[in-house]
């Protein structure tokens, strides 16, 4: 008797804690919400199977507990019972199914006026470049990264050029448009995920990896590192900021380009060649 | 002719089984059973201490050792498991640990947990101990081989543990030990920890195939007369397709670790590509770390079922005895146990949805993903369906077999979530994900354990374990563990990466603070609980009340051996001979409300039990 109380009161405190808890989903910032809605779809469903499933194991330990006088039922099949609870479970999953691939292909396919950010990855910590003028990124090779170019971009590619170098760990971003993440790695796993935009992938070393979101609310984001990387996984946090139109466009025309970038280097270099001949 | 109506007469007394009071005249060939077709094994019976019980050949002895060597294994499991949860709960407060340590921790606890304890402890320790009792077989088929299958096992739990005191101490590269962190400095133990590492599984993997061979063909050759496929109890088959899946899945981790320990050593790129660190460029190229991951979970998702599936068959035949009533639908249960063993070698790259592989993948994955949960939930609504209309026994046994119930089904409905594919976008790598395994494949998974304990307890060692003693252990356990799991699921919603040894001050992870101090109490008692089944078992050998033969009154053939407990060769002079299913109970008719897998049918002449 008392067992079948305790289940019954751990059931109702699973659906209350559910219904009162204070730790919830951050505000969403980003154009995945139907991503929310599948999981708060498959929180009705599952969850009414999970609360049906121990109501009705709850009902037959208070209902069938044993006496010495009695037998139990002796029915060892139901064909037709099976037969009735295999096609409404897989009704079920179908539902659940079908709201998840139909938000899987938006996830895959990327909208054609995404902006591409290059996010690079190591440990630990995150770097950005954007495409320049031209629109189109410039190739890279692991083994050209260097001081002047912590890209390695090729430098005989005449798209490289125009890169815009962001030398921060924290990326801007404009509001309302589409976001293309072309994810790198020079050393181990990592992934550059924003609870609040819900999106994320692994940034794998050999090869680019990408995911896109639109992010819609203008504001600061904590980047965290969702692969484990080593021991400063925990400690490899960036930054995203969303912005309006106006105040994006001034931020990225405070950027240095690539080809900047490498002018200064020589510079320096040439100063300090010169330095050492005095 | 005169062949062929011998074989027609005893098709004819199989199929009769179905018995009516007002028949008439009895049959003589209604008990007929197929005689034996080959002659009994040999035995080898130990003649000194040594090779009584330390390098012994007889299974339930083996069992004993696998199942004490688990737990061992199990203990340190879970006092990293508290290490972690100290950490987490109350950051700083154990001076000496430091991210190095949370990770070495983290993935020891972690490797510990699912191959060294759990798949032990399922395949090794009751694997053993049952089958050839279940079958009705005096031994294992090749018992030189199971006994260096276990000091195999042995031998890796030792290796395994050298790990802690080596320079650099264990892998903390995380359980599933993704290259190219896993061999690299960066991650702690990239140096002798992870070799250790590699060289352990590989001991493990050999040691359990040796295993694994003698639990398939004992299944195979060595059932007794009369016990058909169709007959055998579920803990059988869940044991019988988890290592047949063993079997099939394991060389996928021995490859990778053969693999992994050549990139380490010879510095070979199977899963290395260039990489840059600190500014040189390493000796690397061309390798591909998702292809590591593809084989670590082509055996790490069928290793989940390898858990679950000895789990869903011995949790199947508890309640089924302490119901006292039939299993329901016992075929669906056994095509439901084949499926999903077989399902679940095409479900293994749901672990990696955003692991950067084609993300095509992810329709295909998806949806055979979310196929297994059809024969999964066949499985929860037989369970549940055979306590409908049952005579329960509310004991400590059946209190963990619905404790396993509320929490397998718990588990389960978070797989949906992770599974589907679009789902698991924003929840992967998160605090959902640790909640929903240890629900699933860790809390589970135990509550089947204790309640297997406490049932064959009186077997094993011919005493019953106390019951007031068991209802404290189970509560506490039970309560405790859902208290600690079920909440973490939202940690995962607001969003908190898992593996972190500190969650910093960002705002939504600061607000779960007060959860996660819980959470660490919460788990301090349930690991202190667990010391109550220690003291229980101690007290019950020293004092404990001696258990009459077949205490539970079950129908399965261990409970009908020679001697309790059983002694090597398991059931004296003669083998039993096998009439029906285990599961005759409360039969219309009958006068006990069991009947036995060794009676005949004409013992019980007037009742109405089913063709089996």
């Amino acid at each position: 008797m008392h067992a079948g109380i305790i289940f019954l009161l751990v059931i109702i405190g699973s659906v209350l804690f559910h219904i009162f808890t204070p730790w919830y989903w951050t505000d969403i910032a980003s154009n995945w919400k139907g991503m929310d809605d599948t999981i708060t779809l498959t929180f009705w469903v599952g969850g009414g199977v999970f609360v049906a499933v121990c109501l009705f194991m709850i009902y037959c330990v208070f209902k069938y507990q044993h006496k010495e006088d009695r037998r139990a039922e002796y029915k060892p099949e139901d064909k037709k019972l099976e037969k009735i609870l295999t096609w409404a479970t897989t009704l079920g999953v179908c539902a659940l199914l079908a709201p998840g691939l139909i938000i899987w292909n938006q996830y895959v396919n990327v909208p054609k006026n995404a902006i591409e950010v290059d996010v690079m990855a190591w440990q630990w910590g995150w770097q950005y470049r954007l495409p320049g003028a031209d629109g189109k990124l410039g190739t890279t090779q692991v083994r050209n990264i260097a001081d002047n170019n912590p890209f390695g971009i090729n430098p005989d590619d005449p798209f490289g050029k125009d890169d815009i170098m962001v030398e921060s760990d924290v990326i801007n971003l404009e509001n309302n448009r589409p976001v293309k993440i072309l994810l790198r790695s020079v050393d181990v796993l990592h992934n550059w995920y924003v609870p609040q935009f819900r999106a994320k992938m692994d940034a794998v070393p050999g090869t680019v990896t990408f995911y896109w979101f639109e992010p819609n609310k203008v504001g600061e984001y904590e980047v965290l590192c969702a692969e484990y990387c080593g021991v400063g996984h925990y400690a490899m946090r960036g930054g995203v900021e969303v912005q309006d139109k106006a105040d994006y466009e001034v931020w990225l025309s405070e950027q240095e380009t690539f080809e900047q970038l490498s002018a200064r280097y020589e510079k320096l270099n040439v100063d300090g060649n010169k330095l050492a001949k005095k | 002719m005169s062949d062929e109506y011998d074989n027609n007469k005893s098709y004819q007394a199989q199929s009769s089984e179905v018995m009516d009071g007002s028949a008439g005249s009895i049959n003589p060939d209604i008990d007929y059973v197929r005689p034996a077709e080959v002659g009994e094994q040999d035995l080898y019976h130990g003649h000194s201490f040594i090779e009584k019980w330390i390098f012994c050949q007889d299974a339930k002895v083996i069992g004993v050792q696998y199942f004490l060597t688990a737990v061992f294994t199990g203990i340190v499991g879970l006092i990293l498991s508290w290490l972690m949860r100290l950490q987490l709960g109350f950051p700083g407060l154990a001076g000496f640990m430091t991210a190095e340590h949370y990770y070495q921790f983290v993935t020891m606890h972690g490797m510990i947990m699912v191959v060294y304890f759990l798949t032990a402890l399922f395949l090794g320790g009751f694997g053993n101990y049952l089958i050839p009792l279940m079958v009705g077989a005096r031994d294992m088929v090749f018992p030189y081989v199971n006994m260096l299958s276990f000091w195999m096992f042995f031998v890796a739990v030792a290796v395994l543990m050298a790990s802690f005191f080596v320079p650099g101490g264990p892998t903390g590269a995380g359980w599933t030990l993704y290259p190219p962190q896993t061999i690299l400095e960066g991650t702690p133990g990239s140096g002798m920890g992870i070799l250790l590492m590699l060289i352990s599984l590989s001991l493990f993997v050999i040691g359990f195939t040796m295993g694994g061979l003698n639990y398939m063909i004992t299944i195979l050759q060595a059932r007794t007369r009369g016990m058909t496929l169709m007959r055998m109890p579920l803990t059988v088959w869940g044991i019988f397709t988890a290592t047949v899946l063993a079997m099939l899945a394991f060389p996928a981790l021995l490859v990778s670790a053969i693999m992994m320990t050549l990139d380490k050593v010879l510095q070979t790129s199977f899963f290395m590509p260039t990489i840059l660190k600190a500014g040189e460029v390493l000796e690397y190229g061309g390798g591909s770390p998702i292809l590591f991951q593809h084989l670590f979970w082509f055996f790490g998702h069928p290793e989940v079922y390898i858990v679950a599936l000895p789990a869903f068959g011995i949790v199947s035949d508890l309640i089924s005895v302490h119901a006292r009533k039939n299993i329901f639908g016992y075929r669906m249960m056994v095509w439901a146990i084949v499926g999903i063993g077989g399902l679940s070698f095409f479900v293994w790259a749901h672990h990696m949805y955003v692991s950067g592989m084609n993300p095509w993948f992810g329709f295909f994955f998806a949806t055979t993903t979310l196929i297994i949960a059809v024969p999964t939930a066949m499985k929860v609504y037989n369970w549940i369906l055979t306590l409908w209309r049952g005579n329960i026994r509310i004991n400590t046994v059946m209190l963990w077999c619905l404790g396993f119930i509320v929490t397998f089904v718990n588990g389960g409905i978070t797989g949906i979530f992770l599974g589907n594919v679009s789902v698991d976008v924003p929840l992967s790598d998160t605090y959902f994900v640790i909640a929903h395994f240890h629900m699933v494949m860790g809390i589970a998974p135990l509550m089947v354990i204790m309640g297997a304990v406490y049932h064959w307890f009186p077997l094993v060692a011919g005493k019953m374990l106390h019951e007031g003693l068991g209802k404290w252990h189970f509560w506490i356990t039970f309560l405790g563990a859902y208290s600690i799991y079920f909440p973490m699921h939202y940690l995962g919603f607001i969003g908190v990466p898992r593996r972190y040894f500190e969650m910093y001050d960002s705002p939504y992870m600061t607000s779960a603070v007060g959860m996660n101090e819980f959470i660490s109490i919460a788990a301090f008692i349930v690991g202190a609980a667990q010391f109550i089944l220690v003291f229980n078992i101690i007290k019950t050998l020293k004092t404990g009340k001696k258990a009459e033969k077949n205490p539970w009154k079950a129908n399965s053939l261990e409970w009908y051996t020679s001697t309790v407990p059983p002694e090597h060769g398991n059931f004296g002079e003669r083998l039993p001979v096998v009439h029906r299913w285990p599961y005759d109970f409360s039969v219309p008719g009958a006068k006990d409300d069991f009947i036995p897998q060794t009676t005949a049918p004409s013992e019980v002449i007037h009742t109405e039990v089913e063709k089996t």
